[in-house]
């Protein structure tokens, strides 16, 4: 019996194919084989030696089997190895890209700061970019031979009534006329802006801007100064630091400049900020009384803040882009790079 | 630019850190951009002590300069260099404008340690061939030898080179002005200058006579002096003059600039003896003439203010004089005119008449009558006592200016509230009291009367708020948020569609496009799909956006022209934007267009190449998006600039919302596909979603596909399938396209794969052939179609 274990354990080692192990398995378990064939001695053995025989035989076989059934496991494995080394591939070759589109540059930064301020209670909103004098200039406090409105060189459609507005403080006007003099607003307009300029690195006759405009029965001055902490937090980093400048706008009043610190060289001073170590990036102020009245808000009862952003500035400020153009041309190889999550 | 120098004359600020205040005067809103010092280090008072002509040189002086402690050589090329002399030395060290710096040096062997200066060459004097043929300046006998030679000339001025908004250019560029801004930042007084005159006895009332017919002059004031002898202007006044950039011309027009420097306020002369016994101000008459002070003819609309002497122009109002009335080195006599005229009206001539002198500046940014007495007043002194005038009595004038005093009343916590800040009566006071507005306080109400001083303030709390608050600093401020309840903030109106629609494009692959609202009339004219005319602007810039477009996708292929030129080959862009037509209707489009391949690995050849039906499946991810699922078909139509066999009308409700289509080749010969449709036709109403459970008994798959011609649209059959499929027809699509061998030339054959199910029970296989036969036969009948192969 020990002989046949033995060389059973060398057919297995000498084995070459899968189909040679049926063979052996024939061999010495199957009906001729011959373990299978040592049972047929059991009958001419003694009673006292049945009993032995039997159970060397049937150990024999149970160890037979498991030599055959390992040496398969074997075998097989070996086969799933080569076939899956034979598979393997070369990670490093380009992926499949996924195509997913990335908003325009300056959309970005329109996005964040509405992400930020819907978060804070402002709706988004907008309307028409051909606009009345009325909304675009008189009811804010600009009447027809302002000296103000020189500066905003516009693009008159019809007359002098209707035009592309210069900017979007009408949908402001609008908002608070919705309003009836009698529900709080808080609300921002991103939207296109048109002014008679040439196009240049610093100019384009259309722009965005981010406007906000609050109002409730009890808000200040410190009030907008703390909303504007947070949105230049918000989009500078942490570390930003901001100040508020005295400034002239006719529908606000008092009214501000909101500067941020230089982002670029942490107020040291540096060309970006003209070397004052500040960079302004906001107009603003409180709702001048003339503009609650005019749209049916009591000024004795209702006050307000309201602030503006040039939206193409900001995201040059936070992408460092020095050209205005790179906004309106579309450059694909740089737009791409925005369809991603800001950084924390 | 204001000269500190100057306004030391109306407030003591001789304590005062000039830098400093300057930043404190920045702080407080009046922002000065530059304070210019005019300092030079090692610039002394010094005596020529000896003086011999060089020997190697025929111009050129050795003189020996006692400079104070020492005596030293210095080189010298002046004419009027003599021994005695007391003059300006520029010591090694001394940095002279131009960035020239002195050093000891050798001049033809001769060592010169220093230079003796004229004052052109300290950038105090223009450079003239006068103060060429001057040569070295030459100061008093009684100068200090050793002293600073700028403090000895009252010339080491500070000057502010001021950048103010608006609503302060009037006010804070003149001295007076400027000083009042001082003295609320330093909490002084201001002092105004004096201005005694000798009137003679003889009214100007018995010489001339005025007449005002425009309400663009409310208020005119006229004076008259005699005796005027014309000559060079005092130290003083030439000084300053120049230190504000103004050449001095002589003693009587240095004395009218010299008043409007002071008060703002401008005035004009005129040569009484040219113009008359009589000024008649009245609106111009078209197309009248004139030649002003500067010797060109002006021709005048009647929108322009004239002075005249009755008939004849002799002063564009407000902007400038006229030649024939000007005072010359022979006038004797001047006729002195200070008034208010209509800023409106100054500014439209002024820019009509490209003529920005010093006094259509001023009016045109407003003027207050507050010193416009005061400065006639001031010119007389002057006149008087450095040009011998004699002053007449009596002044001529038209007063119809409203005087009434503007007034504001609030109480303290008004100021608080808008600025957010706590602070008390006392100090509300103490504020005012250093703004100088006289207030009246009764029972907690203040009342200010506004100075006439300060146009920009008006009747309101704010505009004193906003006073108190920068002299309170703005960095003072604490930071809050504002008190309001808690609400959550959302897309509204059309913006909530655009967002929607565009963050589902952007996911879906295509990248977002901003482009010009403004474009040419050429490319308005291109893919008009609807009826609707453009927009046109009457006073464009430029022809290439003189036009409002009507659709978007012209601008698409621009950017696509762009990109291509900088190689890109998959071009997958989108634009959602306004448009308006020419009754200014507005509708935002959403448009689209694809190029090259939407997912492509060059490598391994996975490829989805953009085509028709890749570009209809992004629409169509749109529109299910958006909730309007089987509300919309494809309606073969085309456009001149769309592929006449590969274009079609985006149809939602039977109503045209947009195209689709491929770019004609004649317009871009390139694979483009493009499509633009209405966002405003996806605003509307939709149903809400609910869930619909998937049926839990099993489905029967038949297939069938039918023979038909091939201009017949797959959408005809299928509608003809799912009518006569009705309940138990849960899902049907193609899934094979064929033409080819079997097929005759002018046919196709269609497979579609129809799903059977019953939301309650299984079918039966009797029930599915009955309905499935059923659907064969009105296909056929309706249809020149046939069952293939049957």
């Amino acid at each position: 019996m020990e002989n046949i274990l033995e060389e059973l354990k060398n057919d297995l080692n000498e084995i070459k194919k899968e189909h040679d192990l049926n063979e052996i398995k024939t061999k010495y378990l199957g009906k001729k084989g011959r373990i299978t064939e040592l049972s047929s001695q059991i009958k001419d053995l003694k009673d006292e030696e049945k009993k032995t025989f039997g159970a060397n035989l049937n150990k024999l076989k149970t160890e037979a089997t498991n030599l055959l059934d390992t040496k398969k496991e074997e075998m097989m494995a070996e086969i799933l190895n080569k076939k899956l080394e034979e598979e393997s591939i070369d990670i490093s070759l380009p992926a499949t890209k996924i195509p997913m589109g990335a908003p325009n540059i300056v959309e970005k930064i329109v996005e964040e700061v509405e992400e930020l301020l819907m978060s804070m209670g402002y709706d988004v909103v907008d309307g028409p970019e051909i606009e009345k004098d009325e909304y675009n200039f008189e009811m804010l406090n600009l009447p027809k031979g302002h000296p103000a409105r020189d500066a905003q060189d516009t693009f008159y459609i019809e007359g002098e009534e209707l035009l592309l507005r210069s900017q979007t403080s009408p949908v402001q006007i609008r908002t608070m006329l919705e309003g009836k003099g009698e529900k709080p607003i808080r609300m921002i307009c991103p939207g296109k802006t048109y002014r008679r300029d040439d196009d240049d690195a610093t100019h384009s006759h259309q722009f965005m801007q981010i406007e906000g405009l609050l109002i409730d029965k009890n808000v200040s001055l410190s009030d907008l100064k703390g909303t504007f902490d947070v949105i230049a937090k918000h989009l500078f980093g942490e570390d930003c630091k901001t100040r508020f400048r005295p400034s002239y706008y006719p529908f606000t009043e008092p009214s501000v400049e909101m500067d941020i610190s230089c982002h670029s060289c942490k107020g040291k001073g540096c060309p970006i900020c003209k070397n004052t170590g500040w960079i302004t990036v906001s107009g603003a102020g409180m709702v001048h009384p003339n503009v609650l009245k005019n749209c049916g808000y009591d000024p004795k009862q209702w006050q307000g803040f309201a602030f503006g952003f040039g939206a193409e500035r900001l995201a040059m400020l936070k992408y460092g882009i020095d050209d205005l153009r790179v906004f309106y041309a579309n450059d694909l190889r740089e737009s791409r790079n925005f369809d991603r999550k800001e950084a924390e | 630019m204001i000269s500190l120098e100057w306004v030391k004359d109306y407030i003591d600020i001789s304590d005062e850190d000039l830098e400093e205040l300057a930043v404190k005067i920045t702080k407080a809103g009046i922002n000065i951009e530059k304070v210019i010092t005019n300092k030079i280090n090692n610039l002394v008072v010094g005596q020529v002590i000896e003086c011999e002509m060089h020997p190697d040189s025929d111009h050129l002086h050795i003189c020996k300069v006692n400079i104070g402690n020492e005596t030293t050589q210095i080189i010298c090329g002046a004419d009027n260099v003599r021994k005695g002399l007391k003059v300006i030395v520029a010591l090694p060290g001394a940095i002279l404008p131009g960035d020239f710096e002195i050093k000891k040096s050798k001049i033809r062997g001769e060592e010169s340690n220093g230079m003796i200066c004229a004052l052109y060459e300290l950038g105090l004097e223009e450079k003239t061939k006068e103060a060429y043929d001057r040569g070295i300046e030459e100061l008093p006998q009684d100068a200090p030898v050793g002293m600073d030679a700028l403090k000895y000339l009252k010339l080491d001025d500070t000057l502010y080179e001021l950048d103010v908004h608006k609503h302060r250019n009037n006010d804070c560029y003149y001295h007076i002005g400027f000083a009042y801004e001082i003295a609320c930042i330093l909490n002084k007084k201001v002092t105004l200058p004096d201005a005694p005159i000798n009137e003679i006895d003889d009214n100007i009332n018995n010489h001339f006579s005025l007449k005002v017919e425009t309400e663009k002059c409310p208020f005119y004031l006229a004076k008259m002096v005699t005796d005027v002898k014309v000559g060079p202007s005092p130290e003083f006044i030439k000084r300053r003059l120049n230190a504000y950039g103004m050449r001095s011309i002589n003693n009587v027009v240095d004395i009218s600039n010299y008043v409007m420097l002071e008060y703002g306020q401008p005035l004009h002369f005129f040569d009484k003896s040219a113009l008359g016994d009589k000024i008649l101000v009245r609106d111009a008459k078209e197309e009248e003439k004139i030649i002003t002070l500067d010797g060109i003819e002006r021709t005048l609309k009647e929108t322009d203010i004239v002075i005249t002497d009755g008939t004849k122009p002799v002063c564009v109002a407000g902007v400038m004089g006229g030649e024939n009335t000007e005072v010359t080195e022979n006038t004797k006599t001047i006729l002195i005119e200070s008034a208010i005229f209509d800023s409106v009206s100054i500014r439209n001539t002024a820019a009509h008449l490209d003529l920005r002198s010093e006094a259509s500046i001023r009016y045109g940014k407003g003027l207050s009558y507050e010193y416009t007495e005061k400065a006639i007043e001031r010119a007389c002194h002057l006149l008087e006592k450095y040009a011998g005038a004699k002053v007449l009595t009596g002044i001529v004038k038209h007063d119809k200016i409203d005087k009434t005093p503007k007034t504001t009343t609030f109480k303290a916590e008004e100021i608080n509230s808008l600025l957010g800040i706590t602070i008390s009566e006392e100090d509300v006071k103490t504020e005012l009291n250093r703004l100088d507005f006289p207030f009246e306080y009764k029972d907690g109400l203040f009342t200010v009367t506004i100075p006439n001083r300060r146009l920009d303030i008006d009747e309101n709390v704010n505009d004193i708020a906003e006073e108190v608050g920068r002299l309170y600093g703005y960095h003072n401020l604490v930071s809050t948020l504002p008190n309001c309840p808690i609400k959550k903030g959302e897309y509204k109106g059309d913006v909530k569609y655009r967002k929607l629609v565009s963050k589902r494009l952007r996911s879906l692959g295509l990248n977002e496009t901003k482009t010009y609202t403004l474009t040419s009339p050429e490319m308005a004219k291109l893919f008009k799909y609807e009826d609707k005319e453009n927009a046109v602007l009457p006073n464009p810039m430029s022809i290439d956006k003189s036009v409002l477009r009507t659709t978007l996708i012209p601008s698409l292929l621009n950017v696509y022209d762009y990109n291509k030129k900088r190689k890109a080959k998959d071009i997958l862009i989108y634009e959602i934007s306004k448009t308006y037509d020419k009754e200014y209707n507005e509708e935002s489009k959403i448009a689209i267009l694809m190029k090259g391949n939407y997912i492509i690995n060059e490598w391994n050849g996975t490829k989805i190449k953009v085509d028709f039906y890749l570009i209809k499946g992004i629409i169509e991810n749109i529109l299910d998006y958006m909730g309007f699922k089987n509300r919309y078909t494809f309606q073969k139509n085309t456009l001149p600039e769309l592929h006449p066999g590969i274009s079609a009308s985006i149809m939602l409700d039977r109503k045209q919302i947009g195209v689709i289509g491929k770019v004609h080749p004649s317009l871009n010969k390139d694979d483009i596909f493009v499509a633009e449709l209405s966002l405003n036709a996806l605003m509307t109403k939709t149903k809400p979603i609910k869930f619909k459970e998937a049926s839990k008994y099993p489905e029967i798959i038949k297939d069938m596909a039918f023979i038909v011609k091939k201009e017949t649209t797959s959408d005809e059959v299928e509608n003809i399938i799912k009518r006569a499929g009705g309940r138990l027809l849960t899902n049907i699509h193609v899934f094979d396209v064929y033409t080819g061998e079997n097929v005759k030339e002018n046919e196709k054959s269609i497979a579609y794969s129809l799903t059977f199910s019953d939301q309650n029970r299984t079918l039966t296989e009797e029930e599915v052939t009955e309905v499935f036969n059923n659907i064969i036969k009105n296909v056929e009948e309706k249809i020149d179609a046939r069952l293939r192969d049957k």
